[in-house]
């Protein structure tokens, strides 16, 4: 069981968060003219690598706010956690 | 034969003033406290305990502790009985009872021992090879056949009647193991002023120390670690466990302990769990888990009697039991010399055979000086004894040491073996260590850690006893230092232990001349020398592989005993150093846990939480029969006298049609929106318009996924101009949080919104019939409930008996209908009051099923139309999706295979009978005499009773059904075996035109 660093609340272990995907997508604007292709993009496709990985966590069981994480998709090793508004500092 | 393998003394830790009664295999024996049931059974004499997995060969204690790999027996009867558990892990209880396994009809004659006889028709890889083909057998013969002869105990079919709880800890150092080495690492951290948690396995901490002949300082061994104990127990830094095995190493630092309870106490109180499991989060791990001996391969080396030299020891050192008295002691090292004198000091004069050409270790000095003569440059051969050893065959090994040059018989009763010793690095290794192998010992050694962990003492290859206190205290400081500013260094006291010569790299002897017995190297997964070769032989090389061809080192055992001899086998077949050939992965847990411990107290009731609404009471009072609905217990029905429930739905729905009926919707999810910019947030969730949605009105919304697949519908109302109260179904009332959430503070974070889940702050009470009206003008004499003054999506603010009440006039059943909140705390009062004024008018409860009958007859999509492979056409929510705006999930539902014109589209169905039910889940077809494949048009989602039409009614999502309307198509069943003629007709079966809801 991983332990995550919430923003707002500390180190909490994982069975108080949900995970929430490659924190690095971002969706189309509203209303913006897309073409089949880069919506299918947006709406299916993720990178799946091995090693660094930047993700949204969602901390339900908790101060129920969204925030990022970076970590090792292979080792777990967490290197940093931020608010959505902030960036990594590793 | 009373306990005669005892020994005269009474330096052990057990206490002969005190006689357990125990029963094995139907035989009463006694032991003492503080025997384990292994021990207790040697004193008595019996060493044939179970049989072997695969050839059922007789086999009897190989170890003292976790490393057992034969000792599997059952505990207890009915339903407390539990398999494969290790004798030599059981203490002693007044009462226990214990059987063989995997043994028909009797340990003694086992008729499955004809595949020993027949062993040569299994070998590695059989299962593979024989029952690959013809592949219809293996359901009906193999497949029986081998659940049968296989497996080991038996799993108790009753439920478990013992408690179990968890329990989570954090701590700064995690000390696993309490040897010499865990003993100064616990004391150093702890002095210096860190957490400290101390776990071991053992019912007594001290590990090598209660065996072996040493000083520290200036006591013994013994008694330093009983002196250390106490010092750490008046620490209030410090957590001691002992019958606590940490058996996981997860991520994170996160480790998983099992401490055994009470199952050594006889009359456990009530409120005393039987196991805990702990779940200990340490900033740093030390690993001091010792050493495990290594046994050696030789003829028919699994014999009832034959015992790793460590073992043999410590049964006679802590638990005064002699595992014979006719011992043979066979080494490739000096550490078995120990127990050569431990026997010597129980007047017994064991025969000792030494790989070696010779040795000047202390302690074989020390024998030889006591008159015993040592055969050196020998071997063992083979063994002779079926259900015990009776006497080995030693050879006189050739220069080369692959053959013998001569062999005589010696009768024996037991031999003590061993083969060097083998680091415990198991936690190291499930923690992520890549281990290296260590040249001086021949065993793998911790090396580079992937988490903050660190092994000491013997699991770390430090085999002597300065070097293992240096390391942990050493450790034990530099670790806590990262936890406290104390800076209080501990220092090691001087120690003294005899010196040891170097062992020998043999670890199987050749076989006897013209004879070719079986070699053991995985007593428990009965792994044979030939079973390495044969899966060299035929090309495996990982060694991954040949673990999974041969079964070595797998299942319960984890190869603690046979790992690294399997390895230094395969590598001299292969002429690879062991290195080379690597080592396969060691996975949690080190020792097997019972279930119950892992579950916990999450059982019964107690598996998830229950969620009751405030009215429950009077739905228990009133003879509702309960649904799960989620956590949810919702009423179901509410049966009258003998009803079934068939009836009672039916009755309650019709009451509905007919007169009025009330219904606990309290479970609805329930969301606060606030803030100036909630209306353009709602219309960007939803597919319809809400900019334009008045104060005091409701609006019925369909959100959407990205994908365009129907999440959620509900009905939102506007309390003022930046205020809305959402609801969302039962089913996704916290995916639909999480998602707005997601969209507020990922998406839009310019949004200035604010949402609150308040499904826990209101009661919701439906009031659903013809006859709603009137009643609710009873009850809210203040509110004008006319068409006009309460219209169809209206809301209005009221209060009963100075409640404050809120009234939405919303409809779900398709009739005239309201909808009652007021805060949870009122909810029963004003459900009581609403039953009481309602009496008048014919007014009855209705649960979930009448509810379901009641929206299926009207056409409304709920959770098994919405059920995530959905877009609004397909459940005729295509009017509710705004061509203006754009809105999640808006781009995909312009995707080619959404807009296609035959897509699949909601439709009734009603059987041309008009009398059989069509099941849920049903496939509907065009052409009911045509082969499979048959193409499926589509399935049935929802059926129910049409209390309107009093004949069955279905809603099916199908192919092109806007242009079925009329036909006769099947809805069939094949698991069923039922095939349905129907009739396609519009899935608004009831009132199709709205015209209830609006009068
Ligand atoms: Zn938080």
């Amino acid at each position: 069981m991983l332990e995550i660093k919430c923003p707002y609340c500390g180190k909490r272990s994982q069975n108080e968060f949900s995970y929430g995907g490659d924190a690095t997508i971002k969706r189309p604007q509203l209303g913006e003219e897309i073409s089949t292709e880069d919506w299918d993009n947006f709406v299916y496709y993720r990178d799946n690598p091995r090693g660094k990985h930047s993700e949204l966590w969602h901390h339900v069981s908790g101060c129920r706010q969204w925030f990022k994480v970076s970590r090792d998709t292979a080792t777990h090793e967490i290197f940093d956690t931020c608010k959505m508004n902030e960036d990594f500092n590793v | 034969m009373s306990n005669s393998f005892r020994t005269t003394n009474s330096t052990g830790l057990i206490n002969k003033d005190k006689k357990i009664n125990f029963t094995f295999n139907g035989t009463i024996y006694h032991g003492y406290e503080g025997d384990t049931l292994a021990s207790a059974l040697i004193a008595n004499g019996v060493h044939l305990v179970g049989r072997s997995f695969k050839y059922h060969r007789p086999r009897g204690f190989l170890g003292v502790g976790v490393e057992e790999p034969n000792a599997m027996v059952q505990l207890h009867d009915g339903n407390k009985s539990e398999p494969n558990i290790i004798a030599t892990e059981v203490e002693l209880v007044e009462g226990l009872k214990a059987k063989s396994q995997n043994c028909w009809p009797s340990v003694q004659f086992d008729i499955g021992e004809i595949n020993n006889v027949l062993n040569r028709f299994f070998p590695a890889g059989f299962y593979y090879k024989t029952f690959m083909w013809p592949k219809s057998f293996w359901m009906k013969i193999y497949e029986p056949f081998i659940r049968k002869a296989a497996g080991m105990g038996k799993a108790p079919l009753l439920p478990d009647p013992d408690r179990y709880e968890h329990n989570y800890e954090h701590c700064d150092v995690l000390v696993v193991g309490s040897g010499p080495s865990g003993l100064a690492s616990a004391l150093a951290a702890a002095k210096n002023g860190a957490r400290v948690i101390l776990a071991e396995d053992k019912p007594n901490f001290g590990g090598s120390l209660l065996t072996d002949e040493v000083t520290i300082g200036n006591m013994s061994g013994k008694e330093w670690a009983s002196d250390t104990i106490s010092q750490l127990k008046s620490m209030p830094n410090v957590i001691l466990k002992k019958r606590s095995q940490v058996f996981g190493y997860y991520d994170h630092n996160m480790t998983v302990m099992i401490e055994r309870v009470s199952d050594h106490i006889e009359n456990p109180s009530k409120y005393t769990p039987r196991q805990r499991l702990h779940y200990i989060r340490a900033g740093e791990v030390i690993v001091s888990t010792g050493s495990i001996e290594r046994p050696i391969s030789f003829g028919n080396n699994d014999r009832p009697g034959i015992v790793l030299a460590s073992a043999a020891k410590e049964y006679m050192k802590v638990y005064e039991t002699l595992v014979g008295k006719k011992p043979i002691i066979f080494t490739n090292n000096d550490t078995a010399y120990s127990t050569a004198l431990e026997f010597i000091k129980n007047d017994i004069e064991p025969i000792i055979v030494d790989t070696r050409d010779s040795s000047n270790g202390e302690l074989v000095k020390e024998v030889q000086q006591k008159g015993i003569s040592i055969k050196f440059n020998s071997g063992i051969a083979d063994t002779k004894g079926h259900l015990k050893i009776n006497s080995a065959i030693i050879g006189k090994l050739d220069s080369s040491k692959e053959s013998f040059i001569s062999e005589e018989t010696v009768e024996c009763d037991c031999i003590c073996m061993s083969g060097g010793w083998t680091p415990t690095v198991h936690l190291s290794s499930q923690a992520g260590n890549k281990l290296k192998f260590n040249d001086d010992i021949d065993a793998f050694v911790p090396d580079k850690k992937r988490q903050k962990e660190t092994a000491i003492g013997a699991a770390n290859g430090s085999f002597t006893l300065n070097q293992s206190l240096a390391e942990g205290f050493q450790v034990g400081f530099d670790l806590s230092n990262k936890f406290t500013d104390q800076n209080n260094p501990t220092n090691s006291p001087n120690s003294n232990e005899p010196s040891y010569e170097k062992h020998e790299k043999l670890w199987c002897m050749p076989l006897p001349s013209g004879k070719k017995p079986k070699r053991f190297i995985d007593f428990q997964n009965d792994v044979a020398v030939s079973d390495v070769e044969l899966a060299i032989r035929e090309g495996f090389r990982s060694i991954e592989h040949v673990k999974r061809y041969t079964t070595l080192g797998m299942a319960g055992d984890q190869g603690k005993t046979s790992n690294l001899n399997g390895l230094q086998y395969v590598s001299k077949i292969e002429k690879k150093i062991v290195p080379e050939v690597g080592h396969t992965t060691f996975r949690p847990p080190y020792t097997p846990v019972t279930i119950g411990a892992i579950v916990g107290r999450e059982v019964g009731n107690h598996y998830l939480p229950t969620r009751k609404s405030p009215i429950h009471t009077w739905h228990e009072e009133n003879n509702a029969v309960f649904v799960a609905a989620g956590l949810w217990q919702r009423p179901r029905y509410y049966p009258m006298g003998s009803e079934d429930m068939n009836s009672a739905v039916n009755r309650e729905a019709a009451n509905v049609r007919k007169n009025v009926g009330i219904c606990d919707v309290t479970t609805l999810g329930k969301i606060d929106i606030k803030g100036p910019d909630a209306p353009e947030f709602l219309n960007r969730v939803y597919t319809n318009a809400w900019l334009k949605l008045p104060v005091g009105k409701a609006r019925y919304g369909v959100m959407l996924r990205e994908d365009g697949m129907v999440f959620d519908d509900g009905t939102t109302s506007r309390l003022s101009e930046n205020h809305f109260h959402m609801t969302t179904t039962t089913a996704q009332a916290a995916n639909v949080l999480s998602h707005l959430e997601y969209y507020l503070q990922v998406v839009w974070p310019d949004l200035d919104v604010n949402v609150l889940s308040t499904t826990e702050q209101w009661s919701g009470i439906a009031v659903a019939g013809p006859k709603s009206r009137d009643l609710l003008s009873k009850l809210f004499p203040d509110v004008d409930m006319s068409n006009e003054g309460l219209p169809f999506m209206g809301l209005v603010d009221s209060s009963i008996d100075g409640i404050k009440a809120r009234i939405y006039r919303i409809s779900f059943s398709g009739e005239l209908a309201y909808e009652v909140n007021v805060e949870s705390n009122y909810g029963l009062y004003t459900w009581k009051k609403i039953m009481e004024v309602g009496q008048s008018f014919d007014i009855q409860p209705y649960g979930t099923e009448a509810l379901s009958t009641l929206r299926i007859e009207m056409g409304h999509v709920a959770g098994a139309e919405l059920d995530g492979r959905t877009i609004p056409f397909d459940v005729g929510l295509n009017s509710m999706v705004s061509q203006k705006k754009d809105f999640i999930g808006k781009r995909s539902l312009s995707k080619d295979a959404f807009t296609e014109s035959d897509r699949q589209t909601i439709v009734g169905l009603v059987p041309l009978d008009k009398k059989t039910k069509i099941p849920e889940g049903s496939h509907i077809i065009e052409d009911n005499s045509a082969v499979a494949p048959i193409p499926k048009l589509g399935h049935v989602s929802s059926s129910c009773w049409s209390v309107e039409y009093n004949n069955p009614f279905s809603i099916a999502i199908i192919k092109d059904g806007k242009n079925k309307i009329g036909k006769n198509l099947y809805a069939v069943s094949p698991l069923k075996d039922i095939s349905i003629p129907v009739e396609v007709v519009s899935s608004h079966y009831v009132d199709p035109e709205g015209s209830r809801v609006r009068s």
